[in-house]
């Protein structure tokens, strides 16, 4: 056995199903070993979005996904796909190849100091020197990246270690980092004082994040939100949490939220933040949930977290379905249906403001439809710009899950995640939704879902603009426009054509509901391309 | 394998202690004490390195630091030219009965105590590695609770060797 074979076996055990990656010299006694494993390998087209595949895999099955890469370009490649999984805190374990170890630190051809050069976007790294050290990485290494608050986890394989034989390989039945010990029980005394602040809140509010599905707690969020009767809001990571259409969800928050989402926000005398950062696009103004204006709640795993955005009344430090059950428990006499009365008015009374052009299809109920006609428990990956704010207004979703790049905003971020995302459930429909300029980012990756057979339901909302800065353009420089303008795109039927997939065109509203079914019941892999205002705004004036 | 003594003066800007510890750790060069304060010109960072290899790595070293944008200078401290001083502060568990003994044999080493407790009491030490070595081999028996050591700072000696920065 050499730290190749070793490394392919401690993936087995660690129940990994499928790799993503691209190979090079550096990484190829890793990809030799694994033609002896059952473990799926998946060709991608770009390393970045291998790291992408990983993290919607990630996000569908929970467990870390796995992405190989060889030294040098392979692995600077998949930095942003590092750093995207990073910002959302996705589990995820990226193998890098490289150099001799011999060689280290002489710029030899592709060599590069990944471990240092993705320093601030890991949870930890590691630059192997000894195979015998192997099995406790790996081990410690899925360890790290799948408890606590989650995220990436890179090993750094020099290619004379991978090929260095292993005398024993022992895997470790547990870890021993004396330094990381992730806290999951909530502490008794701060439940106790948050029971007590609910027994006498009138306004209370939840406002949930993506630390709600990276600890599997939105079924027990919901079973807490209905026992007491609290409404809730979430951030962009958060959506879902609750279905769209449940009486207590009031929407996502934040400046591209609804203004109901944000007057709870802003009349509530107690917010539960459970599993949210309060960065800027959700809470734009932290002092004013904190500083003694109201009573905040802040429920997180990482406890660095609490306090960094805003000063919480109450911290609590753990995992929030571990803490959510013990509050579901709890005895609050507490009513709140005059609140929640009120909250409802204000949804009710909430009309949009869009203006949107007959002439084209409009975005927004283009979404509604899409994802009122898809099946529940599907999965609706949302890329980044215009699309995503569209799409995270108006997704109806219920039982399913939306994936989004929500912190790092990646473009191109939709099409892989929904390749990792199928493969985790391939029985669940996925659809990736995507501007015209995101699309060309991944398009490449087309090419994957054909090797390997994974279907594909891709929709392009197609503006010929980079849409998000042109409209910031738009208010910020009086339509100074600058490098926003896609000029030269290909005609997408033939792209799709090209690549084997079927192809479908939306023009107007009045041929939505035929093209949607068409598109939705697609037993192949289809592209739909959906013609919209290169004018449009998400933010009407 | 060569243990040399490295002086650098860099531009105080953020980050410079990062850039060169970064550049210590990917071209796998070690290092056994680094120490960084601001000059009499609050423009300029002093840092001291401690570091070992033979000569063709020290000479890497010094290359790939001179480097680095924000470096003006590094020279090599040859112990023979220039002085070392590191700075020891040492919590040794002491009895009332034993503290003046201790008083005594911080005293040989030009030692003094800076904090007294019931139990314990702290050493404050001086001098060149191996002085502070021998002080800490001297306190063999007894229980040290707690020790922090900063790293060298050097200086050369004279008034020749001195880098004049604008």
């Amino acid at each position: 056995m050499i730290g190749a074979d070793a490394i392919v076996k401690c993936l087995e055990i660690e129940g990994v199903k499928n790799v993503y990656g691209y190979p090079g010299v550096a990484i190829c006694p890793f990809y030799n070993s694994i033609l002896q494993s059952d473990i799926r390998t998946i060709l991608v087209r770009t390393e970045q979005n291998a790291a992408h595949m990983a993290s919607g895999e990630a996000r569908i099955s929970g467990k870390p996904g796995v992405c190989a890469v060889t030294s040098g370009p392979g692995a600077t490649n998949v930095i942003t796909g590092i750093a995207t999984a990073f910002a959302d805190s996705i589990p995820m374990i990226i193998i890098t190849g490289q150099v001799n170890s011999e060689l280290l630190g002489s710029d030899v051809f592709q060599e590069a100091d990944i471990t240092g050069a993705v320093e601030s976007f890991v949870k930890y790294s590691y630059l192997v020197r000894d195979a015998q050290d192997l099995p406790r990485i790996m081990k410690e290494a899925f360890y790290i990246a799948s408890t606590g608050r989650k995220g990436p986890v890179l090993i750094d394989v020099p290619i004379d270690i991978q090929n260095q034989p292993i005398k024993t390989f022992h895997y470790p039945d547990e870890v021993n980092l004396r330094t990381y010990k992730p806290t999951v029980k909530g502490n008794a005394a701060q439940i106790k004082k948050v029971i007590k602040e609910l027994d006498n809140a009138r306004k209370p509010l939840i406002c949930a994040g993506g630390g709600v599905f990276l600890s599997d707690a939105d079924d027990e969020l919901q079973k807490f939100a209905e026992e007491k009767g609290i409404p809730v809001v979430s951030t962009m990571m958060g959506i879902g949490v609750l279905p769209t259409a449940h009486p207590l969800y009031f929407g996502m928050v934040g400046n591209n939220g609804k203004p109901y989402a944000n007057k709870a926000m802003n009349d509530a005398d107690v917010i539960l933040m459970i599993g949210a950062r309060v960065a800027d696009r959700a809470v734009n103004r932290p002092e004013l949930i904190s500083n003694g204006h109201k009573t905040l709640i802040h429920m997180d795993v990482d406890p660095a977290e609490i306090g960094k955005n805003a000063l919480s009344t109450i911290p609590l430090v753990g995992d929030a379905e571990s803490i959510l059950e013990e509050l579901t428990a709890s005895e609050i006499d507490a009513d709140y249906s005059e609140w929640v009365k009120e909250l409802t008015a204000a949804r009710k009374a909430f009309k949009p403001a869009r203006k949107p052009s007959s002439k084209y299809v409009d975005p927004a109920e283009f979404v509604k439809k899409l994802t009122t006609d898809m099946i529940d428990g599907s999965i609706y990956v949302a890329d980044v710009g215009q699309n995503q704010i569209w799409s995270c207004a108006n997704i109806v979703i219920g039982k399913g899950r939306m994936l989004t790049s929500g912190g790092m905003g990646t473009m191109g971020y939709a099409i892989p995640a929904a390749l990792g995302a199928k493969i985790a459930a391939p029985k669940r429909q996925t659809v990736a939704v995507c501007g015209d300029g995101g699309f060309q980012m991944s398009m490449c990756e087309l090419a994957t879902f054909a090797q390997h057979g994974v279907q594909a339901k891709i929709v392009v909302l197609r503006n010929g603009y980079l849409g998000m800065v042109r409209e910031y353009q738009h208010y910020t420089y009086n339509d100074d426009y600058s490098m926003v303008k896609l000029d030269g795109d290909p005609e997408l039927s033939h792209i799709a054509a090209a690549y084997g997939f079927d192809y479908l065109l939306l023009k107007n509203m009045k041929d939505a509901d035929d093209v949607i079914k068409k598109f939705l019941n697609d037993k192949k892999s289809v592209l739909l391309e959906v013609i919209v205002d290169p004018m449009d705004v998400v933010k009407p004036e | 394998m060569q243990k040399v003594v490295l002086q650098l003066l860099a531009d105080n800007n953020s980050g410079v202690l990062s850039r060169i510890s970064g550049l210590f750790s990917r071209r796998g060069y070690n290092i056994e004490s680094i120490t960084a304060g601001v000059t009499a010109d609050p423009k300029y960072s002093r840092i001291t390195i401690v570091t070992c290899g033979d000569e063709e790595i020290i000479e890497q070293i010094e290359k790939q630091v001179a480097k680095l944008e924000d470096v003006r200078d590094i020279k090599k401290l040859p112990a023979e030219s220039s002085v070392h001083r590191e700075l020891c502060l040492i919590k040794v568990r002491t009895a009332p009965e034993d503290r003046e003994n201790m008083v005594s044999l911080a005293g040989i080493f030009r030692g003094s105590i800076i904090d007294v407790a019931p139990d314990s009491v702290i050493i404050e030490i001086t001098g060149n590695q191996s002085k502070i070595d021998a002080f800490i081999g001297l306190l063999d028996g007894h229980e040290i609770l707690e020790l922090a050591r900063t790293g060298i700072a050097g200086l050369s000696r004279g008034s020749e060797n001195v880098t004049y920065l604008p």
